[in-house]
């Protein structure tokens, strides 16, 4: 771990400014950025810590029935406020599947967004990785990846985006936020908000140098059945082999409306509207399903040792979704 | 249950079969954060004028070749950096070994010796600087070229090499009757591979040293759970005499085997501290821990069992390869299972051992039984299936009182009543294997058996004037509740109150104990102690003249003999009482075999849809001699129990195409939480070891994890008819078993 300095943001603006400086990076619950500067995976020079930066920690009723939610907002207080587990209860479901009850009181939602992800080689610096370090390889393509993507991966990363509550967030069409270096405010889907590996996995979302999320808000909840289901390899305190969200609307055994998304086989949320569309008035069984998945799955290619995720993911939809 | 006439019990003034279960001694300390592991000292506790440095390591990048230059420049100009020790710099030491030493733990260590890397993430490089900030950044810019060399990393059945020439000449295979005449002649029979995995240390304390060198002595403060081997394997790696060398080890935050050996932390810290004449305290990282100490091998086993028409097993072979360093001889005793738990016409077993460039695998809680019986208690399970019988009833009909490969009796041996009772208490006849929704529920059995042994130990006891008692011996205490357990034993022999007993433990200025380990740690150093108080009770007996053929007996802090009662303190002078107590193994050793047994039932749900698995219910039933303390057994035999579940389901470790193991933090490395533990439970059968040693107990801190994860496997094919025979059984290997969906 190298030397940095630290420095506690009194606003947003001066927070995007000193985070615009090479090397520097903002720190909210640490959870993440601690661990890998401890490792020498992230080498940051400067921390801006933006934990008393007021305003950022409500949740918020908006008038069309939505809601907004602050980026300092832990993963706890989300998961756990009565305005999300009556209207959001997939979110509240997704967030509290997630790491511990530990981790959640700090992780905020800002940060759970841009977690990096958890491939082991990412994680050794004694191996190649083109996220870690560009041009130097990727040592999951041949190597282990029993947690690595089977679909949007590239050549060159196949990392998987490792977050529940992004995966909610997803199938609830949240928008980012954000704030940069020159006050400018943007509201990003966050469909838009992640960017695929292709030949850049150092790229992750299209946040510029210094832009911060200050929040993310969800338009009001679609009708239907929200659920969340993650198969991991132990009960509790893992990350998602596979992961399912989805709200579904069913009447007289048909779909009338149904969105689902997958976490732990992508960079990102992976969300496939086609799919969706799909289903729409298709019966209610496992062969729908299985098709639907098929379409969101195109291309889907395991690397070894994730091949078995093709199939769990079909299963866990079909488990999701299915009668 | 069949139990020896009470006058030929040992130690009849101990507690009764089941001891209290007195909470242990040193937790409060440790729940309320007070207790102080080796590397939290600060330099007035040990007696040091000057400030503790601080180490950091650097680790090797290849699995096999040679480093062609260090370059440490960087590092040295860092703020604060002290030392930068490598193959370049480093002071003499003894070579290492020799491999066949009669005391493994106590093989010289030398560190940085060659420029030879033998394994990924060996130690090649240490620095120590003033804070340990300094140190890890400086360690970060050491920078190491190598020429690498290709690396054999794969564990092969064809890779086994017989290991006796490496141990001086012993074999460890076993042959009794003519096991291919045998097999061939069943008429089942079941011919299966198994392989267990890679698993490592994960205790909570990182293994880790303080160093401090002063007047010509050494003396180091680490969590070995022996610390009279480490004693001496420091001073063979310094070529010291034994008492310039001195090993504290007051607390060890787990030790689960991993702190049998000593490592390259305390050795380099000795050297710095040497040098630089200053404490120097170093703590390997959870990343570091996964390659720089030692590991569980992965195993390789081919079951045959071949059964008679009546349901006996005629033919049982259990053929392993295991994995070891390209450098080291150990052996996991995978085939212990298999030569001692059911009676067999013909059994053989053998052991080959795989020396790959990967890290040194050693013990690892209940070492070769606990991935040995992964193994062999799922290929009987196979083999009840195949005759058609009741996986209790099977083990039952084939149990014995005779070892089957050594002829002798078994001193004690109740695992017929441990699945008996395990089987009443658990509702096995009445279990019911059914779909709930999406899950499958199954039920699983399996018998547990884990060789007893007594190792050489040393006690000694002090009664001072004022009636209080202190002992002292160098046994440890991993958090087992040996501290507890011992103190137990010395408040019973002598009849003073716990409350004026003392016994202090961890410091090689004690008498030598066998240490910690392999089940053997409470019988040993317990034993000991029994007799320096057998002994302490016989001095007082002399100095209170009392007269031949009265009745006497120590109670509440006194002699009593006849109507007169002499308190102990007053039949000490000024100076106190103090006497030695030695145990070792006697002549019960050789004409008995002697074990602890035990019987596994689980329940587990498995997941039709996502193959995902769940212990809901575990039951231990373990006869495992006198019970000293009811609450630290039951905890031996709850973590043991979860162990094997983690075995079963969760844990194990990869190598990747580099030769690293893939997994190095907890947050990747898997171990049950509590969720995955489900309703848990221990029954204790009272029982009390007649020859073993004199107080009447045998080990119970592994054989809890003996056949835990066999029955959850066996449990997992009831439920589902998927039999998956590599460990763990994680989902990604039960779902192409599994029906499709429709
Ligand atoms: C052992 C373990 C298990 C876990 N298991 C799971 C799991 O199962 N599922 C899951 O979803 N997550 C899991 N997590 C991850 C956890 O959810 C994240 O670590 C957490 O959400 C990160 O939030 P934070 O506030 O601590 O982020 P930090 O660590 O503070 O920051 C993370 C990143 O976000 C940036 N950042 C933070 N806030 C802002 C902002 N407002 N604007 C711009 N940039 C910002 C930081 O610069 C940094 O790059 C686990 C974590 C651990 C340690
Ligand atoms: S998959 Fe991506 S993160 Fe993982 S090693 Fe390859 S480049 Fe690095």
């Amino acid at each position: 771990m190298k030397s940095f300095s630290y420095m506690r943001a009194r606003d947003v603006t001066e927070a995007t400014r000193a985070a615009q400086r090479p090397g520097s990076k903002v720190i909210a619950g640490g959870t993440n950025l601690l661990d890998l500067a401890k490792l020498s995976i992230e080498r940051p020079s400067a921390l801006i810590d933006v934990n008393r930066i007021p305003g950022l920690k409500e949740i918020r009723r908006l008038p069309d029935g939505g809601v907004r939610i602050g980026a300092l907002v832990t993963n706890a207080d989300l998961a756990a406020h009565p305005l999300i587990r009556e209207h959001y209860p997939l979110l509240s479901r997704a967030i509290l599947a997630g790491a511990s009850g530990q981790i959640r009181n700090m992780a905020t939602t800002g940060g759970n967004l841009l977690q990096r992800t958890r491939c082991v080689q990412f994680y050794d610096t004694s191996d190649r990785c083109n996220k870690r370090a560009p041009g130097s390889g990727c040592g999951a393509l041949d190597g282990a990846n029993r947690m690595n993507a089977i679909v949007g991966g590239s050549a060159s990363c196949i990392a998987v985006h490792p977050s529940d509550m992004a995966v909610a967030m997803r199938i609830l069409d949240a928008v980012v936020e954000t704030t940069d270096a020159h006050g400018a405010h943007r509201r990003i889907p966050i469909d838009d908000f992640y960017v695929l590996p292709d030949a850049a996995p150092q790229h992750e979302t299209v946040l510029t140098p210094g832009e911060m999320i200050t929040g993310v808000s969800l338009p009001a909840p679609p009708q239907g059945m929200q659920s969340y289901r993650k198969v991991r390899d132990r009960a509790s305190y893992a990350f998602a082999l596979v992961s399912v969200g989805a709200i579904a609307a069913v009447e007289e055994g048909h779909f009338t409306r149904v969105r689902f998304a997958f976490g732990g086989i992508a960079p990102k949320p992976w969300r496939i509207e086609a799919a969706e569309a799909a289903l729409r008035g298709k019966p209610r069984n496992a062969q729908a399903i299985s098709t639907a998945c098929d379409i969101a799955l195109a291309g889907a290619a395991g690397h070894g040792d994730n091949d078995f995720k093709i199939a769990l993911a079909h299963r866990t939809l079909i488990a999701v979704l299915g009668a | 249950m069949p139990q020896a006439p009470d006058a030929l019990l040992p130690a009849p003034e101990l507690s009764a079969p089941i001891g209290p279960g007195n909470v242990r001694r040193e937790g409060h300390s440790k729940v309320t954060g007070n207790a102080l592991y080796s590397v939290e000292y600060q330099p007035d506790q040990i007696g040091a004028t000057e400030p503790i440095l601080y180490g950091a390591a650097v680790l090797s990048t290849i699995a096999r070749g040679r480093i062609a230059a260090i370059d440490t420049k960087n590092a040295q100009a860092m703020p604060g950096v002290r030392l930068v020790l490598t193959a370049d710099n480093v002071p003499r030491q003894s070579p290492w070994g020799p491999l066949n030493a009669p005391v493994r733990f106590a093989r010289s260590q030398p560190v940085f010796f060659d420029r030879t890397v033998r394994y990924f993430g060996e130690p090649v490089a240490f620095v120590v600087a003033d804070t340990f900030e300094n140190a890890t950044a400086a360690a970060d810019l050491v920078s190491v070229r190598y020429e690498p060399l290709d690396a054999s990393i794969v564990l092969k059945e064809s890779g086994g090499i017989n290991p006796a020439p490496l141990h001086g000449g012993k074999s460890a295979d076993s042959r009794t009757g003519n096991f291919d005449e045998a097999f061939a002649q069943s008429p089942h029979q079941i011919d299966v591979r198994y392989d267990t995995p890679y698993q490592n240390h994960a205790a909570m304390e990182l293994q880790g040293s303080l160093a401090h060198w002063k007047d010509g002595k050494l003396t180091v403060y680490a969590p070995a759970q022996i610390p009279d081997a480490m004693q001496e394997g420091l001073a063979a790696t310094f070529g010291l005499p034994k008492d310039r060398v001195r090993v504290v080890a007051r607390l060890i935050g787990g030790g689960f085997g991993g702190k049998l050996p000593y490592f390259s932390d305390s050795v380099a810290c000795a050297i710095a501290s040497r040098i630089l004449k200053q404490p120097v305290k170093f703590s390997f990282t959870r990343q570091q821990m996964f390659t720089a100490t030692t590991h569980r091998p992965a195993v390789l086993h081919h079951v045959r069992i071949g059964v008679g028409a009546d349901g006996h097993i005629h033919a049982l072979a259990h053929d392993v390869v295991s994995q070891t360093a390209s450098f080291d001889n150990y052996l996991d005793g995978d085939t212990m299972g298999a030569k001692g738990l059911y009676r067999a016409d013909a059994i053989q077993t053998t052991q080959r051992i795989a020396r790959l460039d990967l890290p040194r695998s050693d013990s690892m809680r209940s070492p070769g039984d606990a991935s040995g019986t992964l193994a062999l208690e799922s290929g009987i399970d196979e083999a009840a299936r195949l005759c058609g019988l009741d996986p209790v009833e099977f083990r039952l009909r084939n149990d014995t009182q005779i070892n089957p490969s050594t002829g002798q009796p078994f001193s004690s041996r109740h695992l017929a009543e441990c699945l008996r009772q395990g089987a009443e208490k658990f509702g096995w006849s009445t279990r019911r294997k059914r779909r709930e929704g999406e899950w499958l529920i199954g039920y699983g059995v399996a018998a547990a058996m884990r060789d007893n042994m007594l190792r050489p130990s040393s006690a000694e006891v002090t009664l001072a004037p004022d009636g209080v008692l202190v002992a002292r011996l160098a046994m440890t205490d991993p958090g087992t509740g040996s501290i507890t357990v011992l103190s137990q034993i010395a408040s019973e022999a002598m009849g003073i109150p716990l409350d004026r007993v003392t016994v202090l433990i961890g410091d090689t200025d004690f008498p030598p104990t066998a240490g910690s380990g392999g089940s053997f740690g409470a019988e040993s150093a317990g034993s000991a102690l029994y007799e320096a108080c057998v002994a302490l009770r016989g001095a007082l007996q002399s100095k209170a003249e009392v007269a031949a053929g009265t009745h006497l007996h120590f109670a509440d802090g006194a002699l009593i003999a006849g109507d007169r009662r002499y308190p102990l303190g007053r039949l000490v002078g000024a100076a106190g009482l103090t006497v030695q107590g030695h145990t070792a193994p006697g002549m019960e050793a050789k004409r008995y075999a002697e074990a602890t047994f035990g019987a596994h039932f689980v329940e587990v749900a498995v997941n039709a849809v996502t193959g995902e698995m769940r212990c809901r219910r575990m039951l231990g039933a373990f006869a495992a001699g006198r019970i000293l303390n009811a609450r630290t057994a039951r905890s031996q035999a709850l973590g043991g129990m979860i162990w094997g579940l983690s075995s079963a389901l969760i844990e194990g470790n990869v190598v990747d195409p580099r030769g690293q193991f893939v997994m190095r933090d907890l947050a990747n490395y898997h171990v049950p939480i509590m969720a995955d533990v489900g309703a848990i439970d221990v029954m204790l059968l009272p029982e009390i070891e007649p020859v073993a040693n004199p107080i009447g107990i045998k080990g119970i801190g592994e054989v809890g994890i003996n056949g835990a994860g066999a029955a959850i496997a066996n449990a997992i094919f009831d439920a589902c008819g998927v039999r998956v025979r590599s460990f763990p059984i994680t989902l990604d290997k039960l779902l192409p078993g599994l029906p499709t969906l429709t």
